[in-house]
C-alpha cells in the first residue's frame, strides 16, 4: 500500500537532490570567486563573460551536434574567454575605456549568440536541443552528471582560491605593492580572471547567461555587510550563494514554469536587501539608530552647555532659571525641539522645570553643564586647528574628547583655552577667558610641529 | 656623482632614463645616483614624473631608454632589499581588512608561495605598528582610521619588509601634525639604522629640516645633491617655473600646489 507513494517520493527526492545540490554548488563557487571580482571592481567583467558564452553554446551545437552539457559548456568557455581577451585588447589597444569595452563585447557577443539560437530554432532542432535553457536557466534539467561536473570544476576553482588566497588578497588590495614584493602580477591576474570565467560557466545551465552576474556579485555584496575580514567574507559569500542557488532552484522546480535564473536572482537580491538594512555596523538600520542616538546626545550636550553659559550667576545656592524661549533662540531652534532633551535632563536630575516656561540647573546639573560647556569649547579649538580626525568619530560638544584626542593635543588645547586662541563663535563675551579679537583664528599646526618651520 | 664611490655602492643609480606613457615622455633623460644612508627628497610640480621616477626604481614601469640599478642590479633582482610606500589614495580603504593584516602583507614577499603568515609574522607586524604608534589600532578596520593613521599603517607595512632601501610616495601629504612628527621621527630612525630613504615630498618649506639630499624634478632632472648645495632659489625657479615666490616668507606654509595657483 505504501509502495507507490514511497517510490514516487524517492524519485522526487532524487531529482530534487540533484537540482538543489547542483545549484548550491554553483552558488557557492560564484559567491566565493565573485568576491574577488567585486573587490577588484570587475563585476561587469563577469557579466560580459556570461553573455559572451552564448555564441559558444550555439557554435558547439552547430559544429558537433552535441546536446551534452559538457560539450556545450566547453564552447561557452571558449567564447567566454574570447570575450575577456576582446575586452583586454580593446582597452589596451585603443583609447576606449573599460566600461565601454565591456558594453561593446557584451552586446556584440550576445547578439551573435542570439542570432545563432534563432537560426537553430528555425532549423527545427531547438525543441530537442533545449538550448534556450541557457538564456534564463533551468535547474530542473540538472542530472547527476551535471552536478558532478559542477562539483569537480567548481571545487577545483575553490581549491585554487584557497591555495592562492594570500596572493589574490594582495592583488585585490594593492597590485603595485604585490609587484614590488616580486609576485608575478600579470599571471596572477590571468589566473584570477580565468577562475571568474570558470565560475560563470558552471552556472550558465542553471541561472542562464543573462542573469549569471548576480550570482557573482550579490553574495559578496551581502557578505561585505556582515564582516570586515576577507577570509570570512569569501566563505560567507560562498554560503549565501549556495543558499540563494538552493532555494531558488527548489522553488523553480516545484512551481510550474518558474524559470530558475530569475528566481535565484530575486532570492539573492532579497539576501542583499536584508543585509544592507539590518547588518550590524554597516546596515542602514543600525546607522540610523546610531545617528539618532548621536543626535540626541549632541542635543542634550548642547542644551547643557547653553544652560551653563546663559544661566545668570547665582547669588547664593542653586543656579537661576532661564526661559526655554531664550534657550531655544540661542541655539536657533524652536522651543518644541527642546522638549525632549529637557525632559531627558529632568529625568537625570540635571535640571528642574519651573512652572512659567523656565528651566534651571540643579546642583548636580551645574557640574555637568560646566563640563559640557568646557568640552564644547575644546572641540571648537580642535576643529579650528583642523585636526585630522575621522569624521564619524567626532560628536561636537558631547563626546569624551579625551577618548578621541591624544593627551599631548589636549594639553595644547587647554593652553589655547587660557591664552584665548580659539575659533570664535561670534559671541565671545559670554565665554570667559577668551580673547575678544580671537574670532575665526585658525592655527595650521601644533606648536611642536610649527616650531621647526 | 662621487668618482671615489665604487660601482654598485649606490642604493639607486639611474642613467639616461626616459619613460613615456603613450608617446608622451614623463621622464626625460634622467641621471641620478642616490647616496646610501641618507634621506633624499624628490620634489617638483604636479606632473613632473615624481611617482613615475619611484615606480621606475621599483621596476614597475618599463624604461623607454636608459636603465635603473638598485644596489648594482636591476630592480627585479633586488625585491627583498626595497620597501615601497605607495600614495595613500592608490588603494580602496573600504577593503575588508584590518590594520594588522595590511602590515602583515609586508611579510608576504619573504613568505613565498602557498605559505600563510604565522605567529612570527604577526608579532613582527605588531612590532612595526608599535614603531609608528599604531599598535593600539591593530584590529581596527582600515576604513575607520583617519588619513594620517592610514598613512602610518602603510609605513608599518614597509617596515615589515625589513628592507635596506625605502621608497615612499608622498607619505606626508595631507596628514595631521601627530602623524607628521611620527613619520619624520621614523625617517630619522631609519637613517640612524643606516637605511636609505627616498621620499616624494610636496612641502618645500620642510625640505631643509627633514632631508639631507634633494632631487629637483620636472620631467628632466633639474638638480640633485645635498640640500644645502642644490636647494637654491635658482634651481627651484628652474623646476617650478616663474610661479614661486614664497621661500623668502618664512612661517608661511606654502606648498608646490598652492604656489602653482
Amino acid at each position: 500500500m505504501l509502495s507507490a507513494p514511497a517510490l514516487l517520493g524517492v524519485e522526487f527526492d532524487y531529482t530534487l537532490r540533484n537540482v538543489v545540490m547542483g545549484s548550491a554548488a554553483l552558488g557557492a563557487v560564484g559567491g566565493a570567486i565573485g568576491s574577488f571580482a567585486t573587490l577588484r571592481r570587475q563585476s561587469l567583467l563577469g557579466d560580459a563573460v556570461a553573455h559572451a558564452a552564448l555564441p559558444g553554446i550555439g557554435l558547439a551545437f552547430l559544429l558537433t551536434g552535441t546536446k551534452a552539457t559538457g560539450g556545450l559548456l566547453l564552447g561557452a568557455l571558449l567564447t567566454g574567454w574570447l570575450g575577456t581577451l576582446a575586452v583586454l585588447a580593446i582597452t589596451r589597444g585603443s583609447r576606449v575605456k573599460e566600461d565601454a569595452a565591456l558594453g561593446i563585447v557584451l552586446s556584440v557577443f550576445f547578439g551573435v549568440g542570439a542570432l545563432l539560437l534563432a537560426y537553430i530554432r528555425q532549423s527545427g532542432e531547438a525543441a530537442q536541443s533545449g538550448l534556450d535553457r541557457f538564456l534564463f536557466g533551468q535547474a530542473a534539467g540538472l542530472v547527476a552528471e551535471d552536478v558532478r561536473l559542477i562539483a569537480v570544476v567548481g571545487g577545483g576553482a575553490l581549491l585554487a582560491v584557497a591555495l592562492l588566497f594570500k596572493e589574490f588578497k594582495l592583488l585585490a588590495f594593492d597590485p603595485d605593492f604585490a609587484a614590488t614584493l616580486g609576485f608575478p602580477v600579470t599571471p596572477l591576474t590571468v589566473a584570477l580572471t580565468s577562475l571568474i570565467v570558470v565560475a560563470v560557466i558552471v552556472g550558465l545551465q542553471t541561472v542562464g547567461v543573462v542573469l549569471m552576474v548576480t550570482v557573482l556579485v550579490a553574495p559578496s555584496i551581502a557578505a561585505r555587510q556582515w564582516t570586515n575580514r576577507l577570509g570570512p567574507l569569501v566563505i560567507l559569500a560562498g554560503f549565501l550563494g549556495a543558499l540563494a542557488g538552493a532555494t531558488g532552484s527548489l522553488l523553480s522546480s516545484t512551481v510550474d514554469r518558474l524559470p530558475t535564473g530569475p528566481t535565484v536572482v530575486l532570492i539573492a537580491t532579497a539576501i542583499v536587501g536584508v543585509s544592507v538594512v539590518v547588518a550590524p555596523g554597516r546596515g542602514l538600520l543600525w546607522e540610523s539608530v546610531a545617528r539618532r542616538r548621536r543626535d540626541r546626545r549632541t542635543r542634550i550636550g548642547s542644551v547643557l552647555a547653553d544652560l551653563a553659559t546663559l544661566s545668570p550667576a547665582p547669588v547664593s545656592g542653586g543656579a537661576l532659571p532661564v526661559t526655554i524661549a531664550t534657550l531655544a533662540s540661542h541655539r536657533g531652534v524652536t522651543p518644541r525641539e527642546l522638549r525632549r532633551p529637557l525632559s531627558e535632563l529632568k529625568r537625570r536630575g540635571a535640571v528642574r522645570l519651573e512652572g512659567d516656561g523656565a528651566v534651571a540647573l540643579t546642583s548636580a546639573g551645574e557640574a555637568q553643564a560646566a563640563a559640557a560647556a568646557h568640552r564644547e569649547r575644546l572641540w571648537r579649538s580642535a576643529l579650528a586647528r583642523q585636526m585630522d580626525l575621522p569624521g564619524d568619530r567626532v560628536h561636537l560638544s558631547t563626546d569624551d574628547i579625551e577618548r578621541v584626542l591624544a593627551p599631548e593635543v589636549l594639553v595644547a588645547l587647554e593652553g589655547d583655552q587660557t591664552t584665548g586662541r580659539t575659533l570664535g563663535t561670534g559671541d565671545e563675551s559670554r565665554a570667559t577667558g577668551l580673547n575678544p579679537d580671537g574670532i575665526g583664528m585658525t592655527v595650521s599646526g601644533l606648536p611642536a610641529g610649527g616650531a621647526d618651520r | 656623482m662621487d668618482d671615489a664611490t665604487p660601482a654598485g655602492a649606490f642604493p639607486v643609480e639611474i642613467r639616461d632614463l626616459t619613460v613615456a606613457y603613450q608617446s608622451r615622455p614623463v621622464l626625460w633623460d634622467v641621471d641620478l645616483a642616490v647616496r646610501p644612508g641618507r634621506l633624499t627628497a624628490v620634489v617638483g610640480p604636479n606632473g613632473a614624473g615624481k611617482s613615475t621616477l619611484l615606480k621606475a626604481m621599483l621596476g614597475l614601469v618599463p624604461a623607454a631608454s636608459g636603465w635603473v640599478k638598485v644596489f648594482g642590479e636591476p630592480p627585479a633582482r633586488q625585491r627583498r632589499r626595497v620597501a615601497y610606500v605607495p600614495q595613500r589614495g592608490s588603494v580602496d580603504w573600504d577593503f575588508p581588512t584590518n590594520a594588522l593584516d595590511v602590515v602583515e602583507m609586508g611579510r608576504y614577499g619573504s613568505l613565498g608561495w602557498l605559505r600563510r603568515p604565522g605567529r612570527a609574522d604577526r608579532e613582527a607586524a605588531i612590532a612595526c605598528l608599535r614603531r609608528v604608534g599604531m599598535d593600539a589600532f591593530a584590529s581596527r578596520q582600515i576604513s575607520q582610521l583617519s588619513g594620517g593613521q592610514q598613512q602610518r599603517v602603510f609605513l608599518a607595512r614597509a617596515l615589515a619588509q625589513g628592507a635596506d632601501l625605502y621608497v615612499m610616495d608622498e607619505p606626508l601629504a595631507g596628514v595631521d601634525a601627530v602623524t607628521e612628527r611620527a613619520v619624520v621621527a621614523l625617517l630619522q630612525g631609519l637613517r640612524a639604522d643606516g637605511k636609505t630613504v627616498i621620499v616624494v615630498h610636496h612641502d618645500l618649506q620642510t625640505v631643509p629640516s627633514y632631508f639631507d639630499e634633494v632631487a629637483l624634478l620636472n620631467v628632466r632632472l633639474v638638480a640633485a645633491g645635498p640640500v644645502e648645495d642644490v636647494f637654491s632659489p635658482e634651481n627651484l625657479q628652474a623646476t617650478y617655473g616663474g610661479r614661486i615666490g614664497f621661500l623668502d616668507a618664512p612661517g608661511a606654509k606654502a606648498t608646490a600646489a598652492s604656489a602653482a595657483d
